[in-house]
């Protein structure tokens, strides 16, 4: 039960990655990189590393996505590459 | 310029999530010895809700409490205070941060050594989250006009 639910998050981080990369809008990929850190936050708990999750899911879903979104304010929405 | 929302429930959601935000860091902060957490992520958890209300409400509300001085003040604040609770105990002739030599901590090294804790994870907890919020500010800085006017 629990290998199968490590599998399915690992699946989803992988997911959010990759996607994080592929999306042309930039307010887009800056969600996914925070889905992405919060599925690594639950992989992190569920690995027993509580206080590596901890940090993970508050530095990286809560206060760089808000940065990435301030960033984002001072420039274009899209990708040119 | 961050402009306020124009929708009333990110308004509502944003001011009636940040009050429980900070509560939670707090928690955070002085539970930092049993519990995970500690110093770095209740301020991490602090500096999210303060960033909340800048992002949600615009410039002109969201930074009338806590402005970019103020933060940068807490940041150097906290730093000196973690840096002097060291240095206190080296002038107690102990090690640098060894919270046992600094005699009006507690009579005891245990309780001596509990309190210089808290002291260090709530001087943490400001030093981050003043440092996180004068960061935000120092990204949108060009984005006002008078910014640029130099006022």
């Amino acid at each position: 039960m629990r290998l199968v639910a490590e599998i399915l998050l690992l699946a989803f981080l992988v997911i959010a990655a990759a996607s994080s990369l592929a999306f042309r809008s930039l307010l887009a990929a800056a969600a996914t990189f925070t889905i992405y850190s919060f599925v690594l936050a639950l992989l992190f708990a569920s690995m027993g590393a509580v206080d590596v999750g901890f940090t993970e899911a508050v530095v990286g879903a809560g206060v760089v996505g808000i940065l990435l979104i301030a960033t984002l304010h001072q420039t274009s929405r899209k990708s040119r590459s | 310029m961050i402009h306020p929302s124009k929708s009333p429930i990110v308004l509502v959601a944003a001011r009636t999530m940040a009050p429980a935000i900070q509560v939670m860091a707090f928690y955070v902060i002085i539970h930092g010895h049993y519990s995970p957490g500690g110093g770095f992520q209740g301020g991490v958890l602090l500096a999210a809700s303060l960033l909340l209300l800048r992002l949600a409400l615009g410039d002109r509300v969201g930074r009338q409490q806590v402005t970019t001085g103020k933060a940068t003040l807490w940041s150097a604040a906290g730093a000196l205070a973690f840096a002097g609770l060291g240095a206190l105990a080296l002038a107690g002739s102990g090690n640098f941060l060894d919270y046992a030599a600094i005699s009006w901590l507690g009579a005891e090294p245990a309780a001596a050594r509990y309190y210089g804790m808290l002291i260090v994870e709530v001087a943490v907890g400001v030093a981050v989250a003043g440092a996180l919020v004068s960061i935000y500010d120092d990204l949108l800085l060009g984005s006002t006009r008078e910014d640029r006017g130099g006022s």
